[in-house]
């Protein structure tokens, strides 16, 4: 029953056929220094130390596992969901910028970039930043900046300086060009925190492994609720796809556990406004990578909409690519309506807010079948804070 | 034989290359670029193929090239338009552009169909070296392009060695920690890095390009390598004029012209 798929990446940064660097030489030097150094780096036991006590002090970890009793019933299952909402800063992503900040810190650098699209990953950068005291730069889309604006807020109390993305769609794409470019223009002092599993090698597995805590800490404690440490399903949404990356990490290879990354359909997947990477990406390179991407024949990156900031991107990290071709992980697609009506529901039934880009996790919930003594986990990846205008404006229409 | 390869062999100092964006201003600037081009003095020309994400561009190319695409330039259009630009002239002819685009054109029907267009070479800036080793080389030889990898600041010595070793085309010294489209003097620390790179003695030409922008960067950076690289200040040149093959007669000759 048990068939191996290699999910390490080989020494080129490849899982299977996706992922590798293909970046300007401008790039090179700092890539080349992190891809050197940040396996021994991130496995001295100095860094582990300050890593996991910050995780547990400063984030809050570990985030509790939580069984939604209504939520089960409702689906006729057990529905246990992962609550990296109750982190510090409200989502998973700030796993990933305590790892890279101390990752930062040993390589000497003085100032800190970072790409946003809900501006969860911005504000977990400016949090990182302020707490070790380093200078923070955001780049963000000019329509994520209005979308998302209490997020930028908090960037801004933060001590952070939020650029706007004025190119292309003026979203996450936009962003994450603009933050490479400032790379490129300041070499020596600058770290750049990409906030996904996307980008350039070692970026996808460096940030896989920083996430790899949700699924760590959910063996233990599914250990503790069902007396197994494995569920039968883990659902999670996928922009770029580290929430998913994190929580999928320890359940690879153990093909016990159905994987199922959720992406965001928007207006639908044939509708031309969506970015469901899986359905309409093929084969391409986008930041660095070579991975499942949205693009025309000529080789343009299409403009992905969707109405979650988080998910609104045309590519995805190529592990997920990988898992996806490879058929170990399944992809939903859910619409902006249902993702919607999901947070609704969540919010009604189990006195959670999740974040929009969680809430499509949620909704397919509704795609998916169960038996009675089925464990789902769900990666409850973002609290619903930073969406109160689309969720106000949901409501004003019901 | 190939046009750069005829080229270095006759001219080896103040070498003018001009880039511009396939399809800017208008759709159909291309061919009046290249001939204009041509005849007002550019050794060989650089012709970017816009592109929808140029990571290693600012803002001057990235826009150029958003226009471009929203005039409707394809790489179909693009070799129709080099096909008859060549008619014209054998100035050498360089394609730059993103991986990502060959990668979907398919590498060989792309390196087949710029050969014959009558491309000479190609710059990719985002093809990883490892890559082309083992999945381009091979084909860019048979359709008789020459490769040109880009070199920094920050490329190491020992780096340098094995872009040299690699590169069929010239080498692309890019002259400072930047994207394209800055202006400004030339440091005495990029003086000192062109000089460093000067010493390494490398088999091919040197193009210094990235911040050349008008006949006195231009005269330092030739000082100090074969020739230079002109990009944003020429799109620049361009941006509002109707009289395309005017505007790019009047750059080439306020860069050739000796400061006074």
């Amino acid at each position: 029953m048990t068939k191996f798929i290699n999910t390490q990446i080989d020494e080129r940064g490849y899982y299977g056929r996706f992922g590798g660097a293909y970046i300007p030489e401008m790039l090179h030097p700092n890539v080349e220094e992190l891809r050197t150094k940040y396996i021994s780096m991130t496995a001295d036991p100095e860094f582990k130390k300050e890593f996991d006590a910050l995780l547990k002090d400063y984030v809050g970890r570990p985030s509790p596992l939580y069984f939604a009793k209504r939520m089960s019933e409702h689906y006729g299952t057990n529905i246990y969901l992962k609550r990296e909402d109750l982190n510090h800063t409200g989502a998973h992503k700030i796993n990933n910028t305590i790892g890279q900040i101390l990752v930062a810190q040993r390589l000497g650098k003085k100032r800190i970039i970072a790409e946003t699209g809900a501006g969860q990953h911005g504000v977990a950068t400016a949090t990182v930043c302020a707490l070790v005291g380093l200078k923070c730069i955001v780049y963000m889309g000019e329509v994520d900046i209005a979308r998302q604006a209490p997020n930028v807020a908090r960037m801004r109390m933060l001590g952070a300086e939020v650029r706007p993305a004025l190119s292309g769609s003026r979203t996450l794409k936009d962003a994450t060009n603009e933050a490479i470019r400032d790379w490129i223009n300041n070499p020596e002092d600058t770290h750049y925190i990409i906030g996904s599993v996307v980008g350039p090698h070692p970026y996808p597995d460096m940030v896989a492994r920083f996430q790899s805590v949700i699924s760590e800490e959910m063996k233990w404690q599914l250990q503790e609720h069902i007396g197994r440490d494995y569920p039968d399903a883990i659902v999670a949404c996928v922009g770029g796809g580290s929430n998913a990356a994190g929580a999928f990490y320890h359940y690879l290879n153990d093909e016990r556990v159905r994987l199922v990354a959720v992406e965001a359909a928007g207006l639908g997947v044939e509708t031309g406004e969506s970015a469901a990477t899986s359905v309409l990406g093929t084969e391409g390179i986008i930041h660095g990578s070579r991975t499942l991407l949205m693009q025309t024949d000529d080789g343009q990156v299409i403009e992905p909409y969707s109405i979650s900031a988080g998910l609104d991107y045309p590519g995805i990290g190529p592990l997920h690519a990988f898992l996806i071709d490879s058929k170990r992980a399944e992809a939903i697609a859910v619409t902006d309506e249902d993702a919607l009506a999901a947070a609704l529901f969540t919010a009604r039934t189990e006195g959670i807010i999740p974040a929009l880009e969680t809430a499509h996790a949620f909704s397919a919930l509704d795609q998916m079948e169960y038996g009675p003594d089925d464990v789902v986990v769900v990666c409850l990846s973002g609290r619903g804070d930073k969406d109160l205008a689309a969720f106000t404006t949901y409501l004003d229409q019901l | 034989m190939n046009r750069l390869t005829t080229l270095f062999k006759n001219k080896t100092n103040d070498l003018l290359n001009v880039y511009f964006t396939a399809g800017y201003p208008q759709l159909d600037s291309t061919e009046t670029i290249i001939r204009s081009l041509a005849e007002a003095g550019a050794d060989l020309i650089e012709v970017g193929v816009p592109y929808s994400d140029p990571m290693a561009d600012g803002e001057t190319i990235q826009n150029s090239s958003m226009q471009a695409l929203k005039n409707g330039m394809t790489l179909d259009t693009l070799f129709g338009q080099l096909r008859s630009a060549r008619i014209y002239t054998e100035v050498p002819l360089v394609l730059m552009g993103y991986f990502n685009q060959v990668m979907q054109y398919g590498p060989d029907r792309f390196c087949k169909a710029a050969h014959e267009a009558g491309v000479d070479g190609l710059i990719l800036p985002d093809l990883p070296v490892y890559e082309y080793e083992q999945e381009f080389k091979a084909i860019a030889e048979k359709y008789d392009l020459q490769v040109t990898f880009l070199i920094t600041p920050q490329t190491s010595d020992e780096r340098i060695q094995k872009i040299g070793a690699l590169s069929t085309g010239f080498i692309y010294v890019v002259s400072s920690s930047s994207i394209t489209g800055k202006s400004g003097d030339i440091t005495d620390e990029q003086k000192a890095y062109f000089a460093r790179i000067a010493e390494l003695d490398l088999p091919q030409p040197r193009l210094i390009g990235f911040g050349i922008s008008d006949a006195k960067s231009f005269r330092t950076a030739c000082g100090y390598a074969n020739g230079a690289i002109i990009g944003s200040a020429f799109i620049r040149a361009l941006a509002g004029k109707d009289d395309v093959s005017g505007a790019t007669s009047a750059f080439v000759q306020s860069v050739l012209t000796p400061e006074a």
